[in-house]
């Protein structure tokens, strides 16, 4: 190499002949990627939105820690009696109260459990039942995203390696799924699947990915139609490399990054969309703990919600963090990936 | 121009059919039992009805003769008389409402146009201003504050806001109360005196010259109105604002300038009509969505449309009417798709080319 620089202001020239040292990430996640993955590493947003959804699930994984669980089934919020009206925060805790974990003493400075956040109609403690609605919000989102994930990247994929009629069919699929208006349908599927499965999580989980996954298979064709007109995959076809070798093995790994980090930050619109048909009194039973089941208790209180506050204030507050934490690495990603904007914000 | 048109029209038939076929496939996700609310209102007292019922409707026949009675419905040999058929609007009866589904659909989508009517220019102006503002003010205040403003607003919950603010202008302050109308109100507009030209409220209050139950009807739709304008100008704003953004980089843009026109005119005589092109798609998707019904802001604020009737008939499982309620989105949706498509062909010239 050259070691005579020309003088001069020769910006350039002087980063062409320079020698980066290429990370071992970088390497393994091709330039482009890297890009990608650094940017997001760099904005206050994006850090913000790291530490929210860090703090989420340390509450997730420390549950039984924060708040042992009562009886069998941890996701049952505990009732404190029947009463139908909500008691204020800090009120004495009678029956069904947890153990108390080390760290209650010291933060408190109480003796006995109280309920913290107060009690919502029916004795429900909410307090128990945000911090438990963490792992259900972890549990749905991160269940959902990866079904519609599988789903649509498999489908967008046959659909764009193939081309000709059989994408446009394929698409034309995707097209009548996706003008059917989305939470109605979903709440329909989950109704039609309850007498099948039961309250619980799964009929509305099952809906949200049936109508869940036309995006990502819109969005991998996209960048598989680009991928798939490369060199190398004319040189893979030209050696007699079997189609789902090609498609699996040569052009998916080269596609499907930014595909991945939509996927992974979509959680937020999950857990959104699946709070909202607990809100409205689809899926999960009473008493569940579940962010949308908790706040739905909110709705026969409307008229005396200013005495109330705390019933929609808490649980509400803790599902706009959550969702929030999400898109603000969603914001910064955006920046990142849209080439139009780089280098000039 | 033509062939567009023509083949979106061509296209048509076959995204309904499609429309159909789905939302059939749900239902036959019921059992027979259950179907039987398609093509009667009550559900006979006698169990031992039920299997010769279930033979007359053909609900035991194949799929696809139950998808062919499901579309033009099943006609009595005997007496002639037609039962079901979703294309003479048939679509079946509502248990949890106790009603044909299409008298429940009359009843409240009225209502819905009416929300959606005084919902839509919030909606757009404010949000199209927003964006614009943000734009010009790249990376200053205004639009540092206008990201924080869109961030929140899409993290917020439509039932959390909801919740919220009527906690604050309800139940606190007793400013605005949910609902459709006062009751003093309600008696009058059900009373005979009151006379429905358009069977939308705000409209027929003015038409009957009563001023107070116009003003009342608005009180009552404010917390609703800015509900949905709170979530949907975080869309506005992002999207007016990145095409804002990218027009302004326009050479076309810089001629203006340098051939020294005013900052006023350029901005809004020269950029924005052409950074307005995707905002006007959004703006024709946001106005079909709220006439699809807005499930969960209706509910909250228990306001008589569409989507809390859908909602409603959810937590009853009432499937029938639910899928009632699907088909007759679904049909608005693509109605408007449609109508949506073609406006942009006439106003971008680019699209006629594709």
């Amino acid at each position: 190499m050259a070691e005579t620089v020309p003088t001069g202001d020769n910006s350039l020239l002087k980063e062409t002949i320079s020698v980066r040292k290429i990370g071992w990430l970088e390497r393994f996640l091709g330039p482009e990627n890297y890009r990608i993955v650094k940017g997001l590493m760099k904005t206050p947003a994006s850090i913000a939105g790291f530490s929210l959804i860090l703090l989420f699930a340390l509450i997730a994984i420390f549950a039984p820690v924060i708040i042992p669980p009562v009886g069998s089934d941890p996701y049952k919020i505990p009732r404190d009696g029947f009463k139908s009206d909500p008691r204020p925060m800090g009120s004495e805790w009678k029956r069904n109260a947890p153990e108390i974990p080390f760290w209650y003493k010291a933060v408190t400075g109480k003796d006995e459990w109280v309920h913290l956040l107060g009690t919502s109609e029916g004795q429900y403690d909410i307090f128990y039942g945000i911090i438990w609605g963490t792992r259900t919000a972890f549990k749905t989102g991160l269940l959902v995203t990866l079904s519609t994930l599988i789903i649509g990247v498999v489908y967008g994929s046959i659909a764009a390696y193939y081309g000709k009629w059989v994408d446009n069919l394929m698409m034309r699929i995707v097209d009548v799924i996706s003008i059917l208006p989305g939470i109605l349908v979903a709440m329909i599927l989950a109704a039609v699947l309850i007498p099948k499965f039961g309250k619980s999580t799964i009929p509305v989980m099952i809906a949200l990915i049936a109508f869940g996954w036309m995006g990502y298979a819109r969005f991998i064709r996209a960048d598989i139609l680009s991928v798939k007109e490369r060199d190398y995959v004319l040189a893979a076809r030209v050696v007699g490399v079997k189609d789902s070798r090609i498609l699996f093995k040569h052009i998916l790994p080269n596609a499907i990054f930014p595909t991945l980090i939509l996927a992974s930050l979509a959680i937020g619109d999950v857990v959104l969309s699946f709070a909202a048909l607990s809100f409205l009194g689809i899926g999960v039973e009473i008493g569940y703990a579940d962010w949308g089941q908790v706040i739905s208790f909110a709705r026969n209180w409307i008229t005396s919600l200013n005495t109330y506050w705390y019933i929609v204030v808490w649980p509400g507050l803790t599902l706009v963090l959550f969702v929030m934490g999400w898109n603000l690495l969603g914001d910064a990603l955006r920046d990142v990936l849209d080439p139009r904007m780089r280098g000039k914000m | 121009m033509v062939n567009y048109i023509i083949r979106r029209l061509l296209l048509m038939p076959v995204l309904l059919f499609g429309v159909t076929v789905l939302i059939f496939g749900m239902l036959s996700f019921l059992e027979p039992t259950e179907r039987l609310a398609l093509y009667m209102r009550d559900f006979p007292k006698n169990p031992e009805a039920i299997p010769a019922l279930i033979r007359k409707y053909d609900l035991d026949k194949p799929i696809y003769v139950q998808y062919w009675n499901w579309l033009v419905g099943k006609v009595d040999k005997a007496t002639g008389e037609r039962t079901g058929g979703i294309i003479f609007g048939d679509l079946g009866y509502s248990r949890s409402q106790s009603q044909p589904v299409i008298e429940l659909i009359k009843r409240r989508f009225p209502n819905t146009v009416d929300l959606t009517i005084w919902a839509v220019a919030p909606i757009v102006f404010v949000g199209i201003w927003l964006g614009v503002q943000a734009a010009v003010h790249h990376n200053q205040l205004f639009d540092q504050v206008a990201r924080v403003f869109s961030i929140v607003g899409t993290s917020f919950p439509t039932f959390v806001f909801g919740l919220l603010v009527l906690m604050i202008f309800y139940a606190q302050l007793h400013w605005l109360p949910p609902g459709r109308l006062s009751d003093e109100f309600m008696r009058v507009v059900e009373s005979d005196a009151f006379r429905h030209y358009t069977s939308l409220l705000t409209f027929d209050a003015l038409l009957n010259g009563r001023f107070d139950i116009f003003l009342d009807a608005l009180r009552h739709m404010i917390l609703p109105i800015l509900t949905l304008s709170y979530i949907n100008w975080a869309t506005f704003l992002r999207l007016t604002r990145s095409s804002m953004l990218e027009t302004l980089r326009m050479e076309y843009v810089t001629t203006a300038r340098a051939k020294g026109l005013p900052e006023h005119d350029v901005i809004h005589k020269h950029a924005k009509p052409n950074a307005m092109l995707p905002v006007v798609t959004l703006a024709g998707f946001s106005v079909v969505g709220l006439l699809a019904g807005v499930v969960i802001t209706e509910t909250v604020f228990n306001y008589p449309g569409i989507g809390s009737a859908a909602a409603r008939a959810a937590t009853n499982l009432d499937v029938v009417a639910m899928l009632g309620f699907a088909l007759f989105d679904g049909f608005i949706l693509l109605v408007a798709v449609l109508v949506i498509d073609i406006m942009y062909a006439f106003i971008d010239p680019r699209v006629r080319l594709t």
